[in-house]
């Protein structure tokens, strides 16, 4: 038997739109996209990362803590979060982070990952479904100075030292072993992440993190100052502690726009190409000429 | 050293065979390295690889920078990566591309995020142009505008990095066209040593399993795909049918590899195979943007679906409201026909 021992894991998630589902009512007439009209989820992948943490925390002890950067909202998949088994969250949160590319994304989670002090893992999904980029990982693991795995499908061993993995790549697969710590980048097909427990919710679901108190406050009026609601939150240990750039230390040259080195020069929208187009009647007939047509421009045969 | 700007690409292979995404690549920058006065740089790792050298060259490359090394034997990121970073920061090229296969999305943010460069992921396509920021007054000349789907896919955005160099970008493979090798092309074959540091070896690949992959999605001429208006195994195989009457491969949408009709392998779209067929026929498509963005470029597009508002029709030059049960058993009998008729003609 291997010398195994608890393992301190961070999981970086992100809250994306449903780009997945994207319908008819949310792309306009002109190609636009209505916004308002996709729902915010947790990234896909970034709920396999966080179940691989959490199956290895219950193989072998340990801590799982979930960090996110984004906007307030983002608190609600921290939420999601400790319903699964989250230990402990971090809000990444500030308006000096908008507009922030891969790079400038990696430099904030680096130094938020560095601020929580010892870890072994950090985990995250392949990619999230709204940039479909798969770099921030890579990227904040450069930033951090520690090896990677990207692609992983499963966990094979954690030791004190080491973590054997098996990666999933387009042409096969294989198996790696790393020096701890190191960052892995988990594929969507790894597990099937566990569901939120009701118990857990039930306990957690009043965590929130002060951009949050006013609403709060609005259905329990029986807190008339956000202090009184902290205090309460403190006390049962709801609180979602955010972090802003001055806590991180970031320096504002690195973050959001004006630490992120590509810039958008233009977007086009998608309008679907009106092809020179004919409609076949679904009969013997009308397909017999179809294939005549096709044959005829030797499209087949 | 000659002051000459350069565009490099990173060259991946596999078993002594370069990947086609490489090759694709060298042939694009080539193209924009002669609209630029640049130099193509080939970037090759490996083991034993000395004779892959020329093969880039003879696909457009003026130079190739080579490291032979036991270390770099396999792809590994940080060995690779060492090389790639050390080599830019002495040589500083103005472009770094990289297939967007899973090793070069390995790969190349772990060198963009040490060059403090930007990086854009899985372009589909590359251009030259200029681009003025009105807060500056400034106009940047020649940069590379890096061309990709964004937001799913229903945006089309073209990112510049006007300030840092390189300008990286991955390329997602069989977008572009690989060029046809010109033995009679010539060029400098340039070892370089790697100057490693021990925590470059912090991972160790203990066993690579290589999938012989039987699909030829991206080299089919004609493909029949289904999606989740297919019913069920049986309707599934009516496919096959069709494909193997055409010479053609079976392709589909996430929704039927996610039904469990077919493997993962066969899936057309953003997240599966980019593929431009002579016909592409969709049967119970619906055409979702990440769909379609792996196959649009198809030559001529059937479409078969029971509901007229599918998305695939405005994409398609033949249009078929019906059932794919019903249809496709009479495109193949129609096929069938023909060819007796045509025996019976010869």
């Amino acid at each position: 038997m291997t010398h195994t021992r608890p393992i301190h894991s961070v999981v970086l998630v992100k809250q994306v739109p449903d780009t997945h589902n994207i319908t008819g009512e949310v792309m306009t007439k002109d190609g636009t996209v209505n916004r308002g009209a996709l729902p915010a989820i947790f990234n896909p992948e970034d709920l396999n990362a966080l179940e691989m943490a959490l199956q290895i925390r219950g193989r072998q002890g340990g801590s799982v803590t979930v960090m996110t950067m984004g906007p307030p909202s983002a608190a609600n998949i921290l939420r999601e979060s400790l319903y699964r088994g989250a230990d402990r969250v971090v809000l990444l949160t500030d308006r000096k982070f908008a507009g922030a590319d891969t790079l400038a994304t990696s430099y904030v989670l680096q130094l938020a990952v560095q601020k929580l002090g010892r870890f072994d893992l950090v985990l995250c999904g392949r990619q999230a479904i709204d940039g479909d980029t798969a770099q921030v990982g890579p990227q904040t693991a450069e930033k951090l100075g520690i090896p990677q795995i990207t692609y992983v499908e499963s966990v094979i061993e954690v030791t004190s030292t080491q973590i054997t993995a098996e990666r999933a790549l387009d042409s096969g697969s294989e198996i790696v072993r790393c020096a701890l710590p190191c960052l892995l980048t988990v594929v969507g097909s790894a597990n099937t992440p566990r569901p939120a427990s009701v118990r857990r919710q039930m306990e957690r679901k009043l965590a929130a993190a002060p951009g949050e108190y006013r609403a709060i406050r609005a259905a329990w009026p029986e807190f008339d100052t956000d202090e009184a609601l902290e205090a309460f939150l403190s006390k049962h240990d709801l609180k979602i502690p955010v972090w802003t750039a001055a806590d991180i230390g970031a320096a504002d040259g690195s973050i959001g726009l004006a630490g992120s080195p590509t810039q958008v020069h233009k977007i086009n929208f998608v309008v679907l190409e009106s092809t020179e187009s004919k409609t076949v009647p679904p009969t013997p007939e009308g397909i017999a000429a179809m294939v005549a047509e096709l044959v005829h421009e030797y499209i087949v045969g | 050293m000659t002051e000459t700007k350069s565009i490099w690409v990173f060259i991946e292979h596999t078993d002594d065979r370069i990947a086609d995404v490489s090759l694709e690549l060298t042939g694009k920058a080539r193209e924009l390295a002669d609209q630029l006065g640049y130099e193509v740089v080939g970037l090759l790792c490996g083991r034993d690889v000395e004779a892959l050298a020329q093969h880039v060259i003879h696909c457009g490359a003026d130079r190739v920078l080579l490291a032979d090394h036991e270390e770099l034997s396999l792809y590994r990121t940080l060995p690779y990566a060492r090389v790639a970073i050390s080599e830019a920061q002495r040589r500083k090229p103005e472009i770094f591309l990289v297939g967007g296969t899973p090793n070069g999305r390995d790969f190349a943010p772990r060198v963009a995020s040490a060059l403090r460069c930007g990086l854009t992921a899985d372009c589909t396509d590359l251009q030259v142009g200029d681009y003025h920021v009105r807060k500056e007054d400034r106009t940047y000349k020649d940069l590379l505008y890096q061309i990709r789907p964004a937001f799913g896919g229903n945006l089309i955005a073209t990112i510049v990095n006007p300030n840092t160099r390189p300008q990286m970008a991955t390329v997602r493979e069989g977008v572009m066209r690989k060029p046809a090798p010109d033995a009679t092309r010539t060029g400098i074959v340039e070892k370089i040593v790697p100057g490693f540091e021990p925590g470059d070896f912090a991972l160790e690949v203990l066993s690579r399993r290589v999938r012989k992959s039987s699909v030829k999605l991206k080299d089919a001429t004609v493909i029949v795909a289904g999606g989740a208006g297919v019913d069920g195994a049986d309707e599934f195989a009516l496919l096959r049918d069709l494909a193997n009457l055409l010479g053609g491969e079976v392709g589909a949408s996430r929704a039927a590899v996610d039904a469990g009709l077919i493997d993962r392998a066969h899936q057309v779209g953003q997240t599966g195979t980019t593929v431009r067929p002579r016909l592409y026929i969709a049967a119970g498509i619906s055409g979702a943007i990440q769909h379609r963005a792996g196959m649009d470029q198809s030559s001529k597009i059937i479409a078969i679906n029971t509901d007229p508002a599918a998305p695939m029709f405005q994409i398609a030059h033949y249009r078929i409201v019906g059932d794919v049960a019903e249809v496709l058993p009479m495109i193949i009998k129609s096929l069938r026909e023909r060819s007796i008729d045509q025996r019976e003609a010869e």
